[in-house]
């Protein structure tokens, strides 16, 4: 082969061989994006399914409403999320739509636990975590996400949403003003009062005493912790 | 894909480009080389020069193994040039004159390698010359087989296959993986006239191409890849004889090869920037528009997968501590979902790596082929790539700051 063709045809190898990793890549993080969505819309449709089921029993015993066991599929779904945005190999615009989907979804089985509280006396364990993404806002975020892991690990009876403060989502805006979470991170919601600042695990059983009274308790929720 | 993804792209693109390049050649069919010298033909005087430098556990054999060359022996001459030894190297040299006729000896105040090489040139009215470094020995049909590539006059230099002597341990092992690689690539850089070092072990030149071009020089320590840069600047040709084994003694130590690839590579690149002329100058051939890029850029592109390698080391150092700080240590290592596929990179710089990685275990077999007769998978594989990739980060960026601050690289 003469030389400046075997550069060529070289060139066209390499280059075939790039075009076809990008593209198994491209469909893999396709199926992956899809996997999550699967996902919502089942979580979805269990959490209609529960609400219905609150709706249908509402002069029942709580007895006989079953517990949430949303709260491990959502966990398992926020670290898809986390792991997806970290990798950057889907598109940060189909991560966001899939986060935003996600976020709702917590805010629904929140609210869902709520309404059953308020029938069943189920005194759940909540914390509503708020944190950013955005560089130099959120210096401890990763910190408290350790710290966040560490106590649902140590306390099942625990239930953690988090939320990306800077999402555009008006369910959390909402949600936000609510609580009147200021915008310094990381916000930690416990008890219906907004805390911010870097909390250590011993500043958290200071604000909920009762998580070291439920440590030993099974069952029960936990979301995933992000930065 | 972000911006900071297209250097990784770039040096994985670059990387491959080079495996596919080299395996293309390796698949075209070759040209059928000159058989060894044919019974009854005039042999041509080949004086062998052996510098060295307290070299006294190593002389004898090295000596014994050119004795044993299937040559004539009024047709060789084997010239010990002593480098101003401190040892016992003179008492052995001498006992060896005493024994074989054809074995001479000649001593100088120390001057480094080049000196001694060129003495030895310089010495002899020999039709070919090779140097033969003391701590290597070679195979008795070497001479035989490389001397009939000269039949081309075009041709300078003959450069051999070079295997590791006996490794001992470890970081000679690996080693030897590494050299059954040289094979492989020596021998189709060969093909393609694009040899741009002539080893110190058992290179033979033409002895009266150095009237024209000149003698080897100091050169930053690495006169072997000079004179066959200076070769490819003449329009010589460097053929490589890919049977002719020569046996060398490689470092034992990670501190002496550390020394002695810092050595290499900052060679490379200030010798690089001697020749840069040469880059993509068509009339040289594919040493200028293929060898003298792809080695530059693979040195950049290591020294770059290895800065992003150590920072996102750190970072997981860091993160690490900063979790132990603040919830103590985590017992539990492994990943939580270890097993589900969503976890694993599926990133193209992923396939491509794994790709890499692969074609790099396909050119080792092929070289162990060359080397040993077997393409069976060793552990020493495997010990080569985790091994170099922990140690050669080190050399590179030493490489690198010594040729950036001009500092001299030792020989030892």
């Amino acid at each position: 082969m003469t030389s400046y063709r075997k550069y060529i045809f070289v060139f066209l190898i390499t280059f075939a061989i790039f075009a076809t990793a990008f593209s198994v890549s491209t469909h893999l993080s396709n199926k992956k994006a899809a996997s999550i969505k699967n996902t919502e819309d089942k979580i979805s449709t269990d959490i209609l399914s529960l609400e219905t089921q609150f709706e249908l029993l509402q002069e029942a015993s709580c007895k006989n409403l079953k517990g949430s066991t949303l709260s491990e599929e959502l966990d398992f779904l926020g670290e898809k999320l986390d792991y997806a945005e970290s990798q950057k190999e889907m598109s940060s615009e189909s991560v966001m739509v899939l986060k935003k989907y996600y976020s709702i979804l917590q805010i629904k089985d929140y609210l869902l636990m709520k309404k059953v509280d308020q029938k069943c006396d189920t005194n759940p364990i909540v914390i509503l975590y708020f944190y950013s993404n955005r560089a130099d806002t959120c210096n401890d975020c990763t910190k408290q996400g350790y710290v966040l892991t560490e106590l649902r690990k140590n306390n099942p009876g625990l239930r953690i949403y988090s939320f990306d403060y800077d999402l555009e989502l008006s369910a959390i805006k909402t949600l936000i003003s609510i609580y009147g979470v200021p915008h310094e991170f990381p916000a930690l919601v416990a008890n219906e009062k907004a805390y911010t600042g870097f909390k250590s695990i011993e500043d958290i059983e200071k604000i909920l005493p009762e998580l070291t009274r439920t440590k030993s308790t099974a069952t029960a929720s936990s979301t995933p912790l992000k930065k | 894909m972000n911006y900071s993804d297209v250097p990784t792209y770039f040096f994985l693109f670059v990387g491959l480009y080079f495996q596919i390049f080299l395996l293309v050649t390796f698949f075209e069919k070759e040209e059928e080389k000159y058989p060894e010298l044919p019974k009854g033909l005039a042999y041509p005087r080949v004086a062998i020069t052996v510098p060295c430098f307290n070299e006294e556990k190593t002389l004898t054999k090295t000596v014994l193994s050119l004795r044993a060359l299937d040559y004539p022996k009024e047709k060789l001459e084997i010239l010990i040039i002593d480098d101003g030894s401190t040892d016992n190297t003179y008492a052995v040299a001498q006992e060896l004159v005493r024994t074989y006729p054809e074995v001479k000896f000649i001593h100088q105040k120390n001057g480094g390698k080049h000196t001694a090489v060129n003495l030895g040139i310089t010495s002899t009215t020999a039709d070919f010359v090779a140097c033969l470094d003391a701590d290597s020995e070679v195979a008795p049909n070497a001479l035989k087989i490389m001397l009939p590539l000269f039949a081309d006059p075009k041709v300078a230099a003959v450069t051999p296959a070079i295997r590791v002597q006996n490794p001992e341990n470890l970081i000679q092992t690996v080693q030897r993986t590494e050299y059954n690689i040289g094979i492989f690539t020596k021998r189709i850089f060969g093909r393609l006239n694009a040899i741009h070092v002539t080893p110190g072990p058992f290179s033979v030149f033409r002895r009266e191409i150095f009237s024209t071009i000149g003698l080897f020089k100091k050169a930053h320590n690495t006169e072997d890849m000079e004179i066959a840069l200076r070769i490819q600047s003449y329009g010589y040709t460097i053929e490589n004889c890919h049977k002719a084994y020569v046996y060398t003694v490689t470092p034992p130590t990670i501190k002496r090869l550390h020394t002695q690839r810092v050595r290499w590579i900052a060679g490379f690149m200030k010798n690089a920037i001697d020749y840069r002329h040469l880059f993509f100058n068509k009339k040289i051939g594919h040493m200028a528009t293929f060898t003298l890029p792809f080695a530059t850029l693979s040195i950049l592109g290591s020294l770059y997968f290895i800065i992003s390698f150590l920072i996102r080391f750190g970072e997981r150092i860091y993160n690490s501590i900063e979790k132990m700080s603040v919830v103590g240590f985590d017992f539990n290592i492994l990943p939580r979902h270890i097993f589900d596929w969503f976890f694993l990179d599926t990133a193209t710089s992923s396939f491509i790596g794994m790709l890499i990685i692969t074609i790099t275990i396909a050119i080792i077999c092929i070289g162990k082929y060359f080397a040993e007769g077997t393409m069976k998978p060793s552990r020493d594989m495997l010990y080569f790539l985790v091994v170099y990739g922990v140690i050669a980060p080190f050399w590179f960026s030493k490489a690198l700051y010594n040729t950036a601050l001009s500092r001299k690289t030792p020989w030892r």
